[in-house]
């Protein structure tokens, strides 16, 4: 009886839907958001993509094993390091090609320098989608920028390296570049510091961030997410320790994961794995050993015949490269297992029933970009 | 490292219990027969030893005569992998069953399958077009498509 | 004491006085509001490691010029299907409140359009209808975003009007006027000493008033791009832009009035007091903006609801028994026992108090 007179009182409200993206300050891209909202609450979320489909896997057919490396740049563009070494690996895989050992370390510290850069842009950018204005990324951006200089320092390129080769790295390092790593490892646990006392308790971030957006263990490895994402849920899985790659077996690190699974754990994720990425550039630099940083491998290479998939831990998660040679110089088909598009899978779970703004949040914890979604 | 389970030793396994599934076993992999894709899968999840619960990628080829769809298995637990391959030799209309319903991880990925290679894959909750636009011809990453 | 500070003498008295000092407002505000905007912008960029606007003319004082005359020659849009009159109304309504909070502030002793004697009740009507503009603003837009943010400022609005007002109370009963101009004479301290929670509870509940981070969800850029100003541009833009920078100036106004001792303060002249003071406090509130992230509306209904109107109410109750008690008492006495009473109700709060989870089930 007494629901029955709350319902004659209640007034009458009727979802309605509303367009978040393709061009929103806070979609990382040309993401779109088709939301069915109750007021503030989100009844459902569709995500639609596909504004930035460029066809890579197509053009990579056209072109021969060392000409994809630049498409791999442009896949996930504030990592193309690591996209780059993940495509690299999978055509060595392929075509049986050994790496020098200097290769292998430059190779390395890239990718940890990559990771710390992407990470950096992803809890700016979750704590700029947070309301914190601006101060966060902008500080955190600053870090990036010296990453960005050494990248410039190797291989002149600040966003699109295209410095991985079949068989190595495209030149050897610089004489500066050691010293002016040195340097940014010295700074950057102090910064690192810094970004922790800005916000790390912060009330309000605890408030918004703690418990929102769970992904469960359970969930997390049935909508096979990876990365930070995977972690942050409880797993631990990295796949520089569980499927060592290039020489990660010869490095001592831990694997920072969370509790919950909820936006907060996976902004600590990140932050902590940028220290232990720091540590691997550590013992890499100090262990470097001379020598040559690219073995003989002809210009057009023809892998025999076959298949093979090579994995690595980007920052967004397993970044792999399925690549079917039919032994001409261009792959028959070359797949890339895009870690965002497969993190989004759980999207409209994690946004059910919470409000808008913590729709931006969550959407903003998972950490995608959309040139690796939608190719 | 993840070991790559022996082809042959998973088949003789599943061949107990699904004696014509396995149509041939590599090194690392299992050729399976389309009918009985969802029941090897659903096997291969739940077996204790096995538990692949982690499905890393799904990836179809064209090979002009039959598309070859991957799948790429995982058990996080076990650190253990293995691939499962399907064929789908009808052209004009290719049709797979769905394994959202084991591995939700593949929802988009047999999405991307379906708009690029125009595989469908039945059982599906939302099989649509994900990353062209709907109404757009052909299928790109066939190989016929230039 | 003497509340009249003009001449007597002056032609057609009163008139004199209505022109000379709504000239002065206008003026001020618009070149007020115009140095604020320069001034947060320069502020956060040093606080953000960056530079700010630093091309038109020195340090880049003309760029809120600049910024205005852009703004004067850009085309205005209206949404086809938005509400056109109540488009173009918006920014009248709500420019007008803010301009109309100013007249009973004083600048310096007696310098003031209106001594009225309902001073505070006279801002506390005035300030919230700036709400009616917004809510114009984003219900005529016919822009969802717009909606949203309509109705986050109406929520917060209705809300945060009671434990501001409470707060007010204090200063009042301390003061025993309603008069703006009493109330400054009255600080022989600045009542920020005497009521320090009242202060705090005024503090938080008028930047979420006036959408200042960490309050800002009416117009969250990250989440609902701009809200209600998603669909204005020109001029339109520029007078509720000029509206929004108004209410904080008009917050530190208010703020530098009733807690900070308004004009008063040594060897520098009155009128430069007034403004020094309400200069720090908008610096804080441009500080608070860049340091804390935004919180989420049902948190901002929570802290409203649970936290400030509850504390409000005790505040007020502590201060009218001091009042009763003590009625000839220094004020000085009151200091150490009203910022023992804050501490130990903010820490008993913040233990009871939670922001909230949030999740509905659907």
């Amino acid at each position: 009886m007494t629901t029955k007179t709350t319902r004659e009182i209640t007034l009458p409200t009727e979802p309605f839907a509303v367009n978040i993206g393709p061009a929103h300050p806070s979609t990382h891209g040309v993401f779109r958001m088709l939301t069915t909202l109750d007021g503030e609450v989100i009844l459902n979320m569709e995500p639609i993509f596909g504004y930035l489909h460029r066809g890579i896997e197509k053009l990579a057919e056209e072109r021969t094993y060392g000409g994809c490396v630049p498409l791999t740049d442009r896949l996930d563009y504030l990592a193309s390091m690591s996209n780059n070494l993940a495509y690299v690996l999978a055509v060595e895989k392929l075509a049986g090609i050994a790496v020098p050992e200097r290769a292998e370390y430059i190779r390395v510290i890239m990718a940890e320098l990559q990771r710390i850069a992407s990470h950096l842009i992803a809890v700016g950018a979750f704590l700029n989608d947070c309301g914190a204005f601006m101060t966060p990324i902008l500080y955190m951006l600053r870090e990036r920028e010296k990453i960005l200089d050494l990248f410039d320092m190797v291989c002149g390129q600040r966003l699109t390296y295209n410095y991985m080769r079949v068989g190595g790295v495209s030149q050897d390092i610089p004489e500066e570049f050691a010293p002016a790593l040195k340097k940014f490892l010295k700074e950057m646990p102090g910064w690192i510091n810094e970004y922790e006392w800005l916000l790390k308790e912060n009330e309000i971030l605890l408030a918004r961030a703690k418990g929102v957006g769970i992904l469960t263990r359970e969930m997390a490895i049935n909508i096979s997410a990876s990365g930070p994402v995977l972690r942050a849920s409880g797993v631990e899985w990295d796949i520089r320790r569980a499927d060592p790659y290039s020489i990660y077996d010869r490095f001592e690190f831990d694997i920072p994961t969370g509790k919950a699974g909820d936006c907060y754990d996976r902004y600590r994720v990140r932050v902590e794995e940028m220290r232990q990425s720091l540590r691997i550039l550590e013992q890499a630099l100090k262990d470097l050993p001379g020598g040559e940083v690219r073995s003989e491998v002809p210009h057009l290479i023809r892998p025999p015949a076959g298949e093979a998939y090579s994995h690595i831990e980007a920052p967004r998660g397993e970044l792999g490269f399925y690549l079917v040679s039919d032994g001409s110089i261009a792959p028959y088909r070359f797949h890339v297992r895009a870690p965002t598009l497969i993190n989004l899978t759980a999207l409209n779970d994690m946004m059910r029933g919470w409000k808008v703004a913590d729709l931006i949040l969550i959407f903003g914890s998972i950490d995608i970009c959309l040139a690796e979604v939608d190719r | 490292m993840t070991t790559a389970l022996s082809g042959a030793r998973i088949a003789k396994q599943i061949g107990k219990k699904f004696p014509e599934a396995v149509i041939e076993s590599g090194a690392d992999s299992l050729l399976l027969k389309a009918e009985s894709l969802l029941e090897v899968a659903d096997y291969l999840k739940k077996t204790p030893g096995l538990d692949f619960a982690y499905l890393n990628y799904i990836t179809a080829v064209d090979y002009y005569d039959y598309f070859e769809v991957v799948y790429q298995l995982a058990s996080i637990q076990h650190n253990h992998g293995l691939v499962l391959k399907v064929r789908c030799y009808d052209r004009q209309n290719p049709t797979l069953p769905s394994v959202v319903g084991i591995w939700r991880g593949a929802d988009f990925q047999e999405r991307e399958i379906y708009d690029l290679l125009g595989i469908s894959f039945e059982g599906h909750p939302n099989l649509r077009r994900i990353v062209l636009w709907e109404g757009f011809e052909g299928y790109p990453l066939r190989k016929e498509f230039l | 004491m003497a509340t009249q500070f003009l001449p007597p003498d002056w032609p057609g008295n009163f008139w004199a006085h209505w022109a000379v000092f709504t000239v002065i407002i206008l003026v001020f505000l618009l070149l007020t509001v115009m140095a604020f905007i320069w001034f947060e912008r320069r502020a956060m960029a040093i606080m953000q490691s960056r530079l700010g606007p630093n091309r038109a003319g020195p340090f880049g004082i003309f760029q809120p010029a600049a910024d205005a005359l852009k703004l004067l020659i850009k085309e205005d849009v209206v949404p086809a299907a938005g509400d056109k009159v109540v488009h173009w109304l918006a920014p009248v309504v709500a420019f007008v409140p803010v301009m109309m909070v100013f007249a009973v502030v004083p600048f310096q002793g007696g310098a003031l359009l209106a001594d009225l004697n309902v001073g505070v009740l006279y801002i506390v009507a005035i300030s919230s209808l700036t709400a009616v503009g917004i809510f114009m603003a984003g219900w005529s837009s016919n822009n969802k975003y717009s909606l949203l943010g309509a109705m986050r400022q109406v929520a917060s609005v209705v809300s945060y009007e009671i434990p501001v007002v409470l707060s007010l109370i204090g200063v009042i009963l301390l003061a025993g006027s309603l008069s703006l101009q009493q109330i400054v004479q009255a600080q022989e301290i600045p009542f920020i000493l005497v009521q320090p929670l009242g202060f705090l509870l005024f503090f938080c509940g008028a930047l979420a008033e006036i959408n200042r981070a960490p309050f800002d969800l009416t117009e969250a850029d990250s989440e609902i791009v701009a809200g209600f100003l998603t669909e204005y541009s020109g001029m339109k833009f520029g007078l509720l832009f000029l509206a929004e920078y108004g209410e904080a100036l008009a917050i530190s106004a208010i703020v530098t009035t009733l807690f900070l001792g308004g004009w008063r303060g040594p060897l520098l002249p009155d009128w430069l007091w007034f403004l020094l003071k309400v200069g720090a406090v908008f610096f804080f509130i441009v500080w608070i903006r860049t340091t804390v992230p935004r919180v989420r509306i049902d948190q901002l209904m929570a802290l409203a609801w649970k936290f400030l109107f509850p504390l409000a109410l005790i505040n007020l109750l502590v201060t009218a028994v001091e009042i009763l008690v003590w009625p000839d008492v220094s004020l000085w006495l009151l200091v150490p026992v009203n910022f023992a009473v804050m501490i130990v109700l903010v820490l008993l709060w913040s233990k009871l108090f939670k922001l909230g989870w949030g999740r509905v089930n659907v």
